[in-house]
């Protein structure tokens, strides 16, 4: 098989990137209260992450997606239950047209409550929701690519309270024992879950010493700072080809950009009401145009 | 049986083996994933010719479906090893999510399946593994009789693009069915032709159905015998022109008889064709040590059970 070129990255200012976050947040807030559904706090958290993702860090092409990806770039959502966050990133990216966003989690649509094949939404690859099996999927997908000769990389995105999953380890132990070097698993590290804090649901511990002791090259990051984060991720990038899988642990706030939303894991998995959306939508300015 | 002959004893797990390592000379596609049961899987040939598509993945099967998961996405297609408890008990949601309902084009191949497996007794002697498998949309389930029809089997569902379940055995085990005998998925065997009883059966219990065709036919009942491979997608023409036929039935698997192979035929007789049908499988229980002779003899499953079977089959003509 011949090796695809590698797709460019695109050049995006931090400014314009903050634009689209402002845009992502309200699509965010639009998507689950039209529904009255969905999770949004950790979608507003990895709003950045995404936005970088998509616009900055990842080669990809949407107007040529297929299933397989040969010469781009891959990503898989582990933490299925962020859907909003990962519709709008890619509507507004160009994987479907932005106006489907407004059937989110309704009957006969393609954006099902947790993301899926299922249904042949462009952008996606794999289904996910019951956790901790996205590190598993990208480790084999790392592994087609080695395989195929294709230099691109592969990107996963975990919550950390998903890091409870024996699965994940399970995978943290494969991935350096194949030498899967292309591979950047990313995690949500907002310290909350379902239930509270995870510190008080289920310790994670020296979660950076335990991805080290794992095998793993470790970065990490404010999840929330565009330019650290960007820089962090290119970083990342510069260290794959180096024997090592890497994960970057980004810290971040649940919530993030909606300031009742913040500080708690209340808002996890529930859907503002008609007066708690509009005060949201007012902390976020229109800047791309509302679906 | 006269008409099908010992050909050899040997174990259905080297039928895989010998498939895989065959398949993976022609389709440079296919790679191999395995739990730390390369020997018993008799998957080692193939980790020796293709090193670089063989990956072994410790003594951790969630991530093992995973990873042949994420593997399909690229165009490679994934066959995973172990025991059939841990290729489909322990991992049900990975199979259930990410290749099931994902859509994705894993071969999940399962040894030491049922009471055959023996000694080792009931932790890992699956009798539920039909059931989980079939019961997933999508989810194609193949139970091959002998060695060279699991070898064919190895090397059919490779040309199936989805997933599919293929669950073999541990023991050696008569081969009877000729190398050449063409085999197809969803296609039923008739093995034998009769007109008084239809005999369906799968895996190692097709030689016992054989053997009790046989006997039957000592009391002058002709028995018709059909190979049910391949599970599901059942081959419901096959199932419905025999039963048409003989006007009665037994099924015999190894397997408990909620969820396998004769609840498949009951459903499709109940709704197409109510017939007589008699069950020869595990009453609802959990396995033991012993003898794989010992065990289908304690649990029902020998030649004189699926005689008597047939007998009650008649009589409720």
């Amino acid at each position: 098989m011949t090796k695809p070129a590698p797709a460019a990255a695109s050049s995006v200012s931090t400014d314009e990137l903050d634009r689209i976050c402002s845009q992502v947040r309200r699509d965010i807030i639009r998507m689950v209260h039209g529904c009255q559904s969905g999770h949004p706090g950790g979608s507003l958290g990895c709003t950045e992450f995404m936005v970088a993702l998509y616009w900055s860090i990842l080669r990809h092409d949407p107007k040529a997606w297929d299933m397989d990806g040969h010469g781009q770039d891959l990503f898989f959502l582990s933490n299925g239950h962020i859907s909003p966050v990962w519709y709008s990133v890619l509507a507004r990216s160009g994987y479907f047209p932005v106006a489907e966003l407004a059937t989110f989690r309704k009957l006969n649509t393609r954006l099902q409550g947790h993301p899926t094949t299922h249904e042949g939404l462009p952008g996606v690859r794999m289904a996910s929701g019951s956790l901790g099996q996205g590190l598993s999927v990208g480790v084999g997908a790392a592994l087609a690519k080695k395989l195929n000769g294709d230099p691109h990389l592969v990107f996963t995105l975990h919550g950390d309270g998903e890091l409870q999953e024996g699965q994940i380890w399970e995978a943290a132990m494969s991935a350096p024992r194949h030498k899967v070097d292309n591979l950047i698993a990313t995690v949500d590290w907002n310290g909350r879950q379902i239930d509270g804090d995870v510190d008080e649901v289920m310790p994670l511990g020296d979660l950076p010493g335990k991805w080290k002791a794992f095998g793993w090259d470790v970065l990490t990051c404010n999840g929330n700072d565009l330019a650290e984060l960007i820089a962090t991720l290119n970083e990342a990038k510069a260290r794959t080809g180096q024997g090592r899988p890497i994960v970057v642990l980004m810290r971040t706030e649940m919530g993030q950009g909606v300031d009742f939303m913040m500080g708690s894991h209340e808002w996890h998995g529930v859907a503002p009401n008609d007066a708690q959306a509009a005060s949201a939508l007012a902390q976020l300015p229109e800047t791309l145009g509302d679906y | 049986m006269a008409q099908y002959p010992i050909l050899d004893q040997k174990d259905t797990r080297s039928g895989f083996g010998a498939g895989l390592l065959e398949l993976g000379t022609r389709n440079p596609d296919v790679v191999a994933l395995c739990a730390d049961l390369t020997g018993s899987l008799k998957m080692d040939a193939f980790a020796k010719a293709h090193p670089e598509r063989f990956f072994q993945m410790g003594i951790a099967e969630a991530n093992m479906m995973g990873v042949a998961a994420g593997l399909t996405i690229g165009g490679k297609i994934p066959y995973t090893g172990t025991f059939a408890n841990f290729s489909t008990g322990r991992v049900y949601d990975q199979i259930r999510q990410s290749i099931a309902y994902a859509g994705k084009n894993v071969k999940i191949c399962a040894s030491h399946a049922g009471l055959t497996l023996g000694e080792d007794g009931a932790t890992h002697q699956i009798l539920e593994d039909i059931g989980l498998m079939k019961m997933l949309p999508g989810m194609t389930v193949v139970v091959p009789c002998d060695f060279n029809q699991t070898k064919q089997a190895t090397i059919a569902i490779a040309e199936h693009d989805g997933p599919v379940y293929l669950r073999f055995g541990r023991p050696k085990w008569p081969v009877f069915i000729p190398a050449d005998m063409p085999f197809e998925i969803g296609k039923a065997q008739v093995l034998v032709e009769g007109t008084d009883v239809t005999l369906f059966a799968c895996g190692h219990l097709v030689w016992r159905a054989l053997q009790a065709a046989e006997e039957l036919a000592k009391e002058g009942i002709k028995a018709e015998v059909i190979n049910v491979h391949t599970i599901k997608p059942l081959d419901s023409a096959a199932v419905l022109a025999s039963v048409g036929k003989t006007g009665c039935a037994v099924s015999c698997e190894e397997h408990n008889r909620y969820g396998g192979l004769g609840d498949s035929i009951a459903q499709l007789l109940a709704l197409r064709m109510p017939a007589p049908l008699e069950l020869v499988a595990v009453n609802d229980s959990f396995g033991e040590s012993g003898t794989p002779d010992q065990l289908l003899k304690k649990y029902g499953l020998d030649v004189p059970d699926i005689v008597a079977a047939a007998q009650r089959a008649l009589k409720r003509k």
